[in-house]
């Protein structure tokens, strides 16, 4: 099980060092901090929107987790900053990752 | 350690022209070898080219086309940051003894592969460099209670600069209002605030201090480099309103030249897209937190070209591999009082402002005459 094979299934998951703890972001083998082996966290995270933009009909927007994850999301409804939100839709499409939140 | 010199320079226009990258490159060499007589080929020792494009063995090709047989020859890729990078690295070899005179040459094309940084899934979807400019124009804007107006003077300004450079992109001037009424591309993000992707090369060589002597009356000294690399995830940013390794790259810079922003009499500064160039302004220390566009302003109001004075990456283009040595190769021109209609006046020390992917890494150099 590694982050982009859950990812391609449409599940997000956290990746966290398996001896240090540390949240391990962006998802690599092994932790940046002391090279651990790295697992993955599941569950129903909550993320807080730091800023946001629009293109057309969708907004795009910075949503941080953990406060150390930050990954930029589609949204419709109109966002705020300070909002939370639980991501709603993800993936993988042409290699790279894709994340809906609501 | 002995001093570092930029003895000759050459360029070609910058444009959205069908050229391969092999071609552009020897352009630019040709034009620094027909601006300077005194250089002797077998004199250069290493050959660096900056450039994003997929080619390659380019400096090796670039050697044997210009009838050169360095030492040292390799490409540099640091995205949008590569020129200043080759320079570094040449006046490493230079400072270390590896060579004595290295001809650096940046090249790009249009269609540059160096835009987008694939690796960067932090971004999701939303990878094109609009989508961060975006996130710090919104930032920006709420952080200070900027209007969109108010960074259209930047493009306004830029632009006007622009005109006076015969190698820029633009050839055109606009209004506050043209830069309005540009392409929408997002809800914070006009057309007109956007540096172009374009063709374009800019070559420059890099000596000791004899030999720069024996090629110039004129020589430039490299005084200050800093750089810094915070992170390669634009997500990673601890700020969407200030560059922080701008700001420890231009500490490290201005340290090791004994100086202060206060000193610097002229600038280039990477203003990708608009907000760039107020929040480079007061990462660099031109000006207080939030105090950029007032600077903008004032500058733009007194016709004075003190930065940008070549129109900018907004104004000239930005051929990635290329813009960093573009950059120097101006203040180089405006310190040797050969700026022409951009001539700032009194040009004595000058700095260089040249970042990648939204400010995760930063070079800043201090040149002085």
């Amino acid at each position: 099980m590694n982050f982009e094979s859950e990812l391609s299934k449409g599940k997000f998951m956290i990746p966290e060092c398996d001896v240090c703890k540390k949240i391990v972001w962006p998802p690599t083998e092994f932790c940046d901090n002391c090279f651990g082996p790295v697992s993955l966290k599941n569950g129903e995270f909550e993320g807080k929107i730091i800023e946001f933009s629009k293109q057309n009909n969708d907004y795009f927007c910075v949503i941080e987790f953990e406060s150390i994850i930050k990954i930029m999301a589609k949204m419709s409804e109109i966002p705020e900053v300070g909002q939370m939100v639980k991501i709603s839709k993800c993936g993988i499409s042409n290699e790279g990752y894709f994340f809906y939140v609501n | 350690m002995s001093k570092v010199g930029i003895a000759a320079y050459g360029t070609t226009p910058f444009t959205i022209d069908e050229q391969k990258i092999e071609s552009v490159l020897l352009k630019s060499t040709k034009n620094l070898f027909e601006n300077n007589s005194k250089i002797n080929k077998k004199d250069i020792d290493a050959v660096l080219v900056s450039t994003n494009n997929n080619s390659k063995y380019l400096s090796p090709i670039l050697s044997e086309m210009a009838g050169i047989q360095p030492k040292i020859a390799h490409s540099i890729e640091s995205l949008c940051n590569s020129g200043t990078n080759s320079i570094v690295s040449a006046y490493s070899y230079i400072a270390s003894g590896l060579a004595e005179m290295i001809l650096i040459s940046g090249a790009e094309r249009h269609d540059s592969p160096g835009q987008i940084l694939q690796w960067d899934n932090s971004r999701g979807e939303f990878k094109h460099p609009i989508f961060w400019a975006s996130i710090f124009t919104k930032s920006y804007k709420r952080e200070f209670s900027i209007s969109d107006e108010r960074l259209a003077v930047v493009s306004v300004k830029n632009h006007k600069q622009a005109k006076e450079n015969p190698n820029a992109y633009s050839n055109n001037t606009y209004t506050v209002q043209d830069v309005m009424n540009s392409k929408k591309l997002t809800d914070d993000l006009k057309l007109l605030d956007c540096s172009r992707p374009c063709t374009g090369s800019a070559s420059i060589i890099l000596a000791t201090e004899e030999l720069t002597k024996n090629i110039t009356d004129n020589p430039v000294w490299i005084t200050g480099i800093g750089q810094k690399t915070t992170s390669a995830s634009f997500t990673k940013n601890k700020s969407f309103t200030s560059m922080e390794s701008t700001k420890i790259a231009a500490q490290s810079a201005l340290k090791m030249s004994n100086h202060t922003t206060n000193d610097i009499d002229v600038a280039e500064i990477h203003d990708a897209f608009s907000v760039c160039e107020p929040m480079a302004l007061e990462s660099l220390g031109f000006s207080d937190y939030g105090g950029g566009l007032d600077l903008v302003d004032e500058l733009y109001e007194t016709n004075n070209f003190k930065i940008n004075p070549r129109g900018g990456l907004i104004g000239s283009g930005h051929p990635l591999g290329a813009t960093g040595i573009s950059q120097t190769i101006e203040i180089t021109q405006q310190l040797q009082s050969n700026a022409n209609n951009r001539q700032v006046d009194d040009a004595n020390i000058g700095l260089i402002h040249n970042m990648s992917a939204a400010a995760t890494s930063s070079t800043v150099l201090v040149l002085e005459k």
